[in-house]
């Protein structure tokens, strides 16, 4: 559960989001908008790497300003661009990574790394340079990564943006399977077309918030 | 690029499953041995060695020969200057030494994983605590380094694509200047997907 009061984000000079209140609880929500609605910015504070100027964001009963880290824990976050989210040379080193800082035995590791890889069709490619993977192996590693750690939140920031159709599919495929409960800001609107609910943003303030259908009506209509 | 991001060839050699630092510990004393060999006899013998290493490591000519040909110029120099300088034998001496040091270093790379590396350095840098340093920091960024490699290199490609597509065959300023500001991009990138991968606890 994700629930925000009033919160405006301010950037030096320029508001980025002004006055958002919302009570997030849905297993499937979408956040889409123009560049420079906000979105990204909206999706930084559901686990703490951006933090309101005024207003609060609780997530899970903690609130952001004081809890991050251990938001952090309970909260996984997967960035457009996963090459700037691997940090090891090799796939399976990189998911037993996230796990570093658990202590657990290395047992343990090697079998929680092994599951999520094999879930997500990567346990073929355990021992192979994260870097020659294509960008939808790399997208789905840098997912493995953020799940190994079992998090009950998952926040997307365009997960699909640097991705082919095929791979945008299987990231597509991927997502819709995770139980956990799942928040994306996407441009690809196909993505969305299952999501419980969805936002709109347009220059830093929900001007929709209604079932997929209805929100991207709103949306288009914004564009248009 | 293999030799430096970090190649480790699977396998279940000896050598694989060798701990990390009696791996590091006999290097070192290899490298030392080979400094004190005396003659070019010696020297073959003790290349003889390093391939049947090789051979038992099962790690391909491939594997091998990446982590030679780095320094291949710099020993062909080198073999010159001692040539013209100290002789034949001490020539062939000289530069063997370095190429075997090298092969040997490399072979430690290509059977152990950057996280037992890594393990093994932080416990090595444990003693770095009483002056304030995290050995899991110093460690990780012996990682970072390692994985920013390609991502630099694909940049530094990208940079200069775009000039070509720009009519812009040479220029260090046009080059240097959108590399660096990517970098920069991809250090922040960086820094916020260890943050939200809870590494700044």
């Amino acid at each position: 559960m994700i629930e925000l009061a009033d919160v405006r984000v301010r950037l030096g000079e320029r508001e980025v989001l002004r006055g958002v209140s919302a009570t997030l609880a849905e297993r499937r929500i979408g956040v889409i908008g123009a560049n420079g609605s906000g979105k990204s910015t909206l999706a930084r504070l559901f686990n703490g790497l951006a933090l309101p100027t005024t207003g609060t964001v609780t997530v899970l009963g903690h609130d952001t300003r004081r809890q991050a880290a251990k938001i952090r824990r309970r909260v996984g976050f997967l960035f457009t661009d996963p090459d700037a989210q691997i940090v090891m040379p090799t796939v399976a080193e990189d998911v037993a990574f996230s796990l570093r800082r658990h202590k657990l035995p290395a047992e343990e590791v090697r079998d929680r790394v092994a599951a999520v890889l094999e879930r997500h069709g990567l346990a073929g490619h355990a021992d192979h340079p994260a870097h020659q993977l294509s960008g939808g192996q790399k997208q789905l590693l840098a997912l493995c990564s953020v799940l190994v750690l079992e998090p009950e939140i998952l926040i997307m920031d365009e997960p699909t943006t640097l991705l082919d159709l095929r791979h945008s599919r299987l990231v597509a495929e991927h997502l819709r399977v995770l139980p956990q409960q799942v928040v994306v800001v996407t441009h690809d609107l196909s993505l969305l077309a299952d999501f419980d609910r969805v936002l709109v943003l347009d220059d830093g303030r929900v001007v929709a918030d209604a079932p997929p259908d209805e929100a991207i009506g709103h949306y288009r209509g914004l564009m248009a | 690029m293999n030799a430096l991001t970090g190649a480790y060839v699977p396998g279940d050699s000896f050598l694989h499953r060798m701990p990390t630092g009696a791996k590091l510990a006999v290097l070192a004393v290899c490298c030392t041995g080979l400094i004190l060999l005396p003659s070019v006899w010696a020297m073959a013998g003790a290349a003889v060695v390093v391939v049947l290493l090789y051979a038992v490591a099962r790690v391909g000519a491939a594997a091998a020969w990446a982590q030679v040909r780095p320094v291949l110029w710099f020993v062909a120099a080198l073999f010159v200057i001692q040539l013209v300088l100290a002789g034949p034998s001490a020539a062939v001496l000289v530069t063997s030494r370095i190429v075997l040091a090298v092969a040997l270093a490399g072979l430690v790379t290509l059977t152990t994983r950057t996280s037992a590396m890594m393990a093994t350095l932080e416990r090595a840098l444990r003693p770095a605590r009483r002056v304030g340093l995290d050995p899991f920091r110093l460690s990780l960024l012996l990682s970072l380094t390692i994985r920013s490699i390609p991502v630099i290199a694909a940049l530094a490609t990208r940079v200069r694509e775009a000039q070509r597509a720009r009519g812009v065959e040479w220029s260090m300023r046009a080059f240097a200047v959108p590399l660096v500001v990517g970098a920069l991009r991809h250090a922040d990138a960086l820094g916020e997907a260890l943050s939200a991968r809870g590494l700044d606890d």
